[in-house]
């Protein structure tokens, strides 16, 4: 990056079913938030990260309703489009439009309304993030691709389901103390193994489940960076791509695009996995967060469950993961998800986690996959 | 309603057409304007065999808008070596295993509404018996 990118302001809003609230009212609460937390009253420049507005809420041109409604015209305004990333993505916007001296302040949000449709008309938008011709047209939804993924790595590792189990878990762990998450309630290794399923292998306590939420984030130069502010620099920044079908890949288990993101994020920041303290990971299923710590460099295949099941990747275990709960708890609202991983990476290295603070924590990563893997966003942030 | 691009689609979709790239050798499918492995576009149309086993599958339950489920699901690697993803036809839901061989058929995928047309395309199937074939 051309000069340093600082974040100085978080916002978000409770995840959940928010029937009285909608794209433009959740998006301006966060970026409200967020301009609150900064003490800062206007930016340059806002990049909106969102999913599903013109197939399930009907909006389009989301950066300019949400710029609208926050009284930040006439900035620059735009939408960031990278299906589940999409909120990451947005940070990525903003994090290169202040390194490269085109703004100097900015703030990207990641936003999404997923409860204004039925589940049939969410679950046909959320499979456009697929090949439309050779998957999603045949009647993949996107549930069954992950669980083609999952199937597969049980089929090669002679894993039970239930062996997943762990990942959930602890993100429910996660998400009890969080006032904004979702699900707060524990869940037991009996449950998951009972629950229903949705796409079999894939169950219901293996999903992120559908919602709304936004959060926000306030970028700026270390110009800007004032002394009340606790600043979070972002010292890795990278996106990778892979192809858009999951068919065409030589070994499906293997997320190219997560790997590759992390280890430019990696190199960017002259740093390795290992000095990595916690790490956001895109737990939208199980199966994903395994094969995104194998991508990683984290975990390898041959132990990456036992070690979850040894508690290694809980709050107060060797990488602490999802520390506020992940997509699986705290919730999945899709475009915005990338956004409150940053936004909760930031919490933790600021020491402001509360109840879900880790160990002190110097350097986070968060990664936000979008398409099975097509897409893949990550940062790394150090305090 | 997005018919021009399923009649764009016919020759996949009907008949399982891919290409086969004159420099290296290589198939593939879908059909695209340069070969994926040493990027020649002297490609010539090449019909797959339709044939191959089941890589991974799963069950969709909560099927998107214009399917009517529940169905199955599949990856399935084909002879030639390539992966396509597709639903599985004739078979219940716990017969399937990894590995088992199958069959494209042509089928219709979905619908769009009473008074719509009717989209057909490919599914595999359990291979049939050599005998049970004829």
């Amino acid at each position: 990056m051309m000069r340093d990118v600082y974040i100085v302001g978080v916002g978000q809003t409770p995840v959940g079913e928010h029937w009285d609230l909608g794209l433009r009212e959740l998006g301006r609460s966060a970026v409200e938030d967020a301009l609150a937390d900064a003490r800062i009253e206007a930016v340059d420049a806002l990049y909106a990260g969102n999913m599903l507005g013109g197939a399930v809420n009907g909006q389009e041109n989301v950066a300019t309703l949400l710029a609208d409604a926050a009284g930040l015209l006439p900035a620059e305004a735009w939408k960031v489009e990278a299906a589940c990333a999409s909120g990451a993505a947005a940070v990525r916007a903003a994090a290169m439009a202040v390194a490269s001296g085109a703004q100097e302040i900015a703030v990207a949000v990641g936003v999404e309304k997923m409860t204004d449709a039925s589940s049939a008309a969410v679950s046909a938008a959320l499979a456009t993030a697929a090949d439309q011709d050779y998957e999603s047209s045949h009647g993949l939804s996107f549930v069954s691709l992950s669980a083609l993924l999952m199937r597969r790595y049980m089929h090669e590792t002679e894993q039970p389901r239930e062996a997943f189990a762990p990942f959930a878990m602890l993100a429910h762990q996660n998400a009890a103390a969080n006032p904004r998450a979702m699900f707060r309630e524990p869940i037991s290794a009996e449950a998951f193994a009972t629950c229903a399923l949705v796409a079999d292998p894939i169950g219901i306590l293996d999903a992120a489940p559908v919602c709304d939420g936004a959060a926000a984030v306030v970028l700026c130069s270390k110009d800007t960076v004032r002394a009340h502010h606790k600043p979070i620099r972002i010292s890795g920044s990278a996106v990778a791509s892979d192809t858009i079908s999951l068919a065409a890949r030589p070994d499906i288990l293997n997320l190219r695009s997560a790997g590759r993101s992390a280890s430019r994020a990696f190199a960017a920041a002259g740093c390795n996995p290992e000095d990595i303290d916690l790490f956001e990971a895109h737990d939208a299923f199980t199966i994903i967060t395994a094969l995104s710590l194998e991508a990683c460099g984290f975990a390898k295949r041959s132990d990456v469950l036992k070690r979850a099941a040894e508690g290694q990747f809980s709050r107060t275990g060797l990488l602490p993961i999802s520390t506020f709960g992940g997509l699986k708890a705290r919730g999945h609202p899709v475009g915005a998800s990338g956004a409150y991983q940053i936004v909760e990476a930031v919490l933790q290295l600021r020491g402001e986690a509360g109840l879900n603070q880790v160990r002190p924590a110097r350097r986070a990563l968060t990664q936000s996959i979008g398409g099975h893997g097509s897409i893949a966003v990550a940062h790394v942030l150090e305090a | 309603m997005d018919l021009p691009r399923y009649h764009r689609l016919r020759r996949s979709y009907y008949r399982l057409e891919g290409q086969r790239c004159r420099a290296c050798g290589t198939i593939q499918f879908p059909s695209q304007a340069s070969c994926r492995a040493c990027r020649s576009r002297q490609l010539d149309a090449h019909l797959l065999t339709g044939r191959g086993s089941v890589y991974s599958y799963a069950q969709v339950g909560q099927p998107p808008q214009g399917f009517a489920g529940p169905y199955v699901v599949a990856m399935v690697q084909l002879e030639e070596g390539i992966r396509i993803t597709a639903q599985l036809t004739d078979v219940e839901p716990d017969e399937v295993v990894v590995g088992m061989p199958v069959e494209m058929v042509v089928r219709r995928i979905r619908e769009y509404g009473a008074h719509g047309y009717l989209v057909y395309g490919y599914k595999f199937r359990p291979l049939l018996a050599a005998g049970a074939r004829a």
